[in-house]
């Protein structure tokens, strides 16, 4: 049996959703905080690091593990409830 | 035992592991020799492409390249990084439920296209061969460098160790190969980093370390070494941005949309059984990537920390830095520092002629006019290449001889790894693209894979022959690799997922707009064909189109890419149904 369309669509749109979310804090956090904004973050400090230096040499490849993870988390579910998910 | 001798254990001994391990997975299909028979585990997939990623490169000079960038250096960490991101979520669980070998094939399927194919074709080779280029050459100076053998020995000896496994094996030789060479890589680089940090700064985990204080005392580490760099013109080590915060921006995008483009990172996410493991395993191949990744930032500010505090011993305690006392005197240099200037990787000139060693930025006019004329200094007078920060470090530490012997076996297997993965892309690409995919379309199963294991044989010699005599733009090229794979495989892989109207005509027309503007702009600054002296423009910020690094370029190639498909399909005829079903089909992991 086929899927039927719309929920194949449903499913596609509600995928679009969550990849535009996490692409949005993957370039928050590396190309704003990293780059852009951090002269203005490395006013403050994480222990001894100038917060923009952080964000820009550490904290960025951190939340980039935890947004892969969160994604692939994420799908699984969204695979189970579209009954798409592989045995 | 000596160091020399030493070494050649550990190297000899990963060789005989390597050996051992492509006797035991020979593949006996072309799914296991394209593939790895599609079983590998998403924790050890990520292992293996976090070994395949990681080059010579990555292991030996990254650290140095930050070190001598300062903040900057961050462009390389997010960029090399951040791609796994967008290939985790636009590229790989899509292209592993296409299911088939290889990258060029998907692009020739979803686009119904052999000229698409052929393009694609083209693309990985130019990415890959430029790339394994340095790879071969990695291999070739490591042994030079830490056995104090030849070049060409070196590099005769990995091709030797690299055919017997790629050749037997595959895919899956190369899998279980890259594994190991993981191990033994991130183990060289994390023992003498922990070393060094616990000398530095009291801390045992380098990335904490690195914000921590110095070793008894309660001053920031990075407050010093922000300090010690404006003492000597180089300018605040946590916010120096000598390529200019606009240029940043570019390479850190152009590398992240690179890094997803690379073909022989990508067909690493083919050998995982599900379209969910291919989301994961890019995951766990970040983690065991940062473990590396966070290291090196810590490892080359602490190595230039105390670079500068050896040469300018008097600095740290507050004297001026004019003050003669404050410079070392040349006949009183470490032995690590005289051991590595007859390696030629590190030199020292007095040029003033006082006997002591200034070390300072001669670029800096203004640092020049203020501080070292007036001191009588007449210029810099030493060089340090980058490559030091990683391979003298056991020494710095003073760790005992078995370290530096890791050392050797890891940078060794880093630049192997690599080298293995991009030979495997460029004679599956041969082998199974245009061989069977448009010379020979009836053959046989037995005869494709005696071809595969042909053309990885001459992969092998042909990458052999670049890395024994490398073109001269051997240094320019893997900036090359990576705006080229920004600006033709990835925008026309990403819309080939998500967007069902690109067709043939708007995907080739695409990529060679990407391929060709990205290659012309490089060459505008770099010389036709990295042939010096032919380059029209003056390679700096005054003859750059808006400012544009041409290291930058990638991401302004895969703008174009995008824009011309799109405008391209729209003024031609639409995508066929079939091929419409082909893309609603792997965009979900299985039809319900």
């Amino acid at each position: 049996m086929t899927t039927p369309t719309k929920d194949r669509s449903e499913y596609w749109r509600k995928n679009i959703g969550i990849i535009t979310w996490c692409l949005v804090v993957w370039a928050l956090v590396s190309l704003g905080a990293g780059i852009l904004f951090a002269p203005m973050l490395n006013g403050f400090s994480i222990g001894g690091y100038p917060l923009g230096f952080w964000f820009a040499q550490q904290g960025s490849i951190y939340i980039f593990i935890i947004l892969i993870f969160y994604y692939a988390w994420r799908m699984n579910r969204l695979d189970r409830e579209f009954d798409v998910h592989e045995e | 035992m000596d160091l020399q001798t030493l070494s050649i254990i550990a190297v000899g001994l990963t060789f005989v592991l390597y050996i051992a391990i492509a006797i035991w997975a020979r593949a006996g299909s072309t799914s296991e020799f394209y593939v790895a028979g599609k079983g590998i585990h998403p924790t050890l997939n990520g292992m293996a492409t976090a070994a395949d990623w990681m080059s010579a490169a990555s292991f030996i000079s990254m650290a140095g390249i930050i070190a001598f960038a300062g903040y900057a250096g961050g462009a390389y960490l997010m960029g090399w990084t951040g791609g796994y991101v967008l290939m985790a979520l636009l590229l790989a669980p899509y292209l592993r439920k296409f299911g088939k070998f290889t990258v060029p094939e998907f692009i020739g399927d979803r686009f119904y296209s052999t000229t698409a194919r052929t393009v694609a074709v083209v693309c990985l080779l130019v990415i890959s061969l430029t790339y394994v280029i340095g790879q071969m050459r990695g291999v070739g100076i490591a042994f030079a460098n830490i056995l104090n053998l030849s070049v060409e020995i070196g590099l005769y000896v990995g091709m030797a160790i690299v055919f017997v496994y790629a050749v037997l094996g595959g895919m899956k030789g190369i899998t279980y190969t890259q594994i190991a060479q993981y191990v033994i890589m991130i183990f060289a680089y994390s023992v003498p980093a922990i070393f060094i940090s616990l000398q530095i700064t009291g801390s045992f985990l380098p990335q904490i370390g690195l914000g921590g204080n110095i070793a008894g005392s309660d001053t920031h580490m990075l407050h010093a070494l922000d300090q010690t760099m404006v003492d000597l013109g180089f300018g605040p080590y946590t916010d120096r941005v000598a390529m200019g915060r606009w240029n940043m921006f570019l390479l850190t995008l152009s590398l992240m949309i690179g890094t997803a483009g690379l073909p022989h990172v990508i067909v690493r996410f083919f050998t995982v059984p599900k379209m969910s493991d291919a989301r994961s395993s890019a995951g766990w191949a970040l983690i065991f990537i940062a473990l590396l990744y966070t290291v090196a930032p810590a490892v080359g500010a602490m190595a230039i920390f105390n670079l500068a505090n050896t040469v300018h011993p008097g600095v740290e305690q507050g004297q001026p830095v004019a003050d003669p006392e404050s410079n070392l005197p040349i006949d009183q240099q470490p032995e690590w520092m005289t051991r590595w200037a007859q390696t030629g990787l590190l030199a020292v000139d007095d040029l003033n002629g006082d006997g002591r060693i200034q070390w300072y930025n001669d670029k800096n006019a203004t640092y020049v006019a203020e501080v070292a004329e007036p001191a009588g200094w007449a210029g810099n007078e030493l060089t340090v290449n980058n490559d030091i920060m990683v391979l003298a470090n056991p020494e710095i530490a003073a760790l005992p001889n078995w370290v530096a012997a890791l050392v050797a076996a890891g940078g060794i297997a880093a630049a192997l790894s690599t080298a293995a993965g991009l030979l495997l892309a460029i004679s599956s690409s041969v082998s199974h693209d245009l061989l069977k995919g448009i010379f020979m379309p009836t053959i046989s199963e037995r005869s494709e894979l005696r071809a595969a294991r042909i053309s990885m044989g001459v992969a092998i010699v042909v990458a052999g022959y670049l890395g024994l005599n490398p073109p001269g733009f051997a240094a320019q090229v893997v900036a090359l690799a990576f705006g080229l794979a920004a600006a033709s495989l990835f925008p026309t892989l990403m819309m080939g997922i998500f967007s069902k109207r690109i067709n043939k005509e708007g995907a080739i027309t695409g990529m060679l707009v990407g391929l060709i503007t990205t290659m012309v702009y490089i060459f505008l600054y770099k010389g036709w064909f990295f042939i010096p002296g032919t380059n029209p423009l003056p390679d700096d910020a005054s003859g750059w189109i808006l400012g544009i690094n041409p290291l930058g370029f990638g991401v302004i190639g895969a703008l174009l890419n995008f824009a011309t498909a799109y405008v391209v399909a729209g003024m031609t005829k639409p995508t066929p149904a079939a091929i419409q079903d082909l893309v609603e089909n792997v965009r979900v992991p299985r039809q319900a």
